[in-house]
């Protein structure tokens, strides 16, 4: 299990424990946090799990080719700490994570 | 609108979605949504792919946790079915014998698949795809090794196939057409899939006609007998010959029917109390020229937020239903992608390396671009619907 704070552009924040398992989308959505559309659920097609990975104490698996073609067509710009949050996987390892929610998704 | 009462018939991706953007919107008040389905709202499309090799479990799939119910509070009703609307008194009646009172009404009944109609198609391996049950089932039966047929050459078909064939058992396409997702994708897609799935070692049967199922009523499978005498041999049969929505419930309460739930612009039936989303809603659209139907997560989520708006704003801030349809199906690792409306186009434009299976075909009818389908371009897939979502407009085509 985690705890995600996701931070949200107006500054306002949501922590939230999610499980090993899960992902930083899933989280997200299955508490009904806004900001994150997961359009997809989850299929790595859409680009609109968009966020800015803020503060993360283990490395993520690197983005693959689909999602880094896919970080080029996000609605809000792309930046070194850009990820697609259904490719963030939960496991036990991960403690705490900051991600910031992007302007827009659509 | 605090103390209006609004009831949600179907839970699933489309009635979930109501739910929560009524209370995103700030609507407050009374809210109950009804399934049929024992479980909570879940995430259908895993079903044919992640949920049936394993990779998903069922509690993966729920579109969201049981605290946000509550915390919403939103009185979620499942394994409950809505048998009656009595529009005179604004009441929806349950099959346990609850009644509900609405001020609005939104119809989410999704979808019930075609059943096969030739004798053993009752048989109980002869398996549909739709619910959670069903592709429990399903998964069950695959964790032996199986001679799988199956019946429909379609998005679910062979999303079936592809997990069957992936985890290692002996998979026959049955397809009455000649060529696989014809009524949905391009030629040059359809060759792409065939290839993929022939490759695979999946066998396909292009103009072939189901005549039987046949084998012990209480015992095994043999096979399917097609139309001429040819056997397929099989223990398991999946049928995957597409969906009817799911109209009883509106065509009981006498609102207008055709192919789906009759709506206008703003999903409104013929009773504009009462909204229709989603697999069950026959609506016009800017990228079609006649009302269409369409079977989408997409369509679902996108008419649930346009209907949300128009409840919580009471009719004041209705915006039109607008959205890019589009669409995307998995087979094996391939993402294969459509967006806009491209049936009844007539040319087509293929763009990039079709031999790697990284292409995009722009769907064209006369100068118009209606729709673009990409394979393994999820980028292009995107700008093809920024595109439409600019240009796309076909009213003026009508």
């Amino acid at each position: 299990m985690a705890t995600i704070t996701y931070r949200h552009p107006d500054g306002t924040t949501t922590v939230l424990d999610v499980p090993s398992g899960s992902n930083v989308m899933r989280g997200a959505l299955a508490n009904g946090v806004e900001g994150i559309e997961g359009e997809c659920g989850g299929d790595g097609i859409c680009a609109t799990c968009h966020v800015y990975v803020e503060h993360c104490p283990i490395a993520f698996p690197p983005a693959d080719e689909n999602e880094d073609e896919l970080l080029d067509c996000t609605a809000s710009p792309r930046r070194d700490n850009s990820r697609l949050s259904c490719q963030l996987p939960i496991t036990d390892e991960l403690s705490t994570l900051v991600v910031l929610l992007p302007e827009k998704q659509v | 609108m605090a103390g209006t009462p609004i009831v949600i018939v179907g839970a699933g991706q489309g009635g979930m979605q109501v739910a929560a953007s009524l209370r995103e919107a700030g609507f407050d008040g009374p809210l109950t949504l009804v399934g049929a389905e024992p479980h909570p709202p879940y995430d259908r499309p895993p079903l044919s792919k992640r949920y049936l090799n394993g990779e998903a479990d069922a509690a993966a799939l729920a579109l969201r946790t049981p605290e946000f119910y509550q915390t919403q509070n939103i009185d979620l009703r499942t394994g409950t079915r809505a048998v009656g609307i009595d529009r005179a008194h604004r009441v929806v009646v349950l099959d346990s014998g609850a009644a509900l009172l609405y001020e609005r009404l939104v119809l989410a009944t999704g979808s019930i698949p075609r059943c096969l109609p030739v004798p053993g198609a009752d048989h109980s391996d002869v398996l549909v795809l739709r619910t959670l049950a069903e592709a429990r089932s399903l998964r069950d039966r695959l964790a032996e090794p199986r001679r799988v047929a199956v019946i429909g050459a379609g998005f679910t078909g062979l999303e079936v196939a592809a997990a069957a064939r992936t985890a290692g058992h002996e998979v026959t396409v049955i397809e009455a057409l000649d060529r696989v997702l014809a009524r949905a994708v391009s030629a040059p897609v359809s060759r792409h899939v065939t290839r993929l799935h022939r490759g695979r070692g999946v066998s396909i049967l292009f103009g072939r006609r189901v005549e039987a199922i046949e084998g012990d009523p209480d015992g095994p499978l043999r096979g399917v007998r097609l139309a001429g005498g040819e056997n397929v041999p099989a223990d398991l049969v999946v049928v995957g010959i597409g969906v009817l929505p799911d109209t009883a419930l509106a065509e009981s309460a006498g609102l207008a029917v055709a192919d789906g739930v009759v709506v206008d612009e703003y999903l409104r039936t013929s009773d504009p109390a009462i909204h229709a989303i989603g697999d069950c809603a026959l609506f016009p659209s800017p990228y079609a020229a006649d009302p269409l139907r369409l079977e989408s997560v997409q369509n679902a989520v996108d008419q649930a937020k346009c209907v949300a708006q128009y409840i919580a704003g009471d009719g004041l801030a209705a915006q039109p239903y607008r959205a890019v349809p589009w669409f995307w199906t998995d087979q094996y690792s391939d993402k294969i992608q459509i967006a806009g409306i491209t049936t009844g186009h007539d040319r087509v434009e293929v763009l990039g390396e079709q031999e790697q299976g990284r292409f995009s075909v722009s769907c064209f009818r006369g100068d118009r671009l209606v729709g673009v389908e990409s394979i393994n371009r999820p980028a292009e897939h995107i700008k093809a619907r920024r595109q439409l979502a600019a240009t796309g407009d076909l009213a003026g085509a009508r």
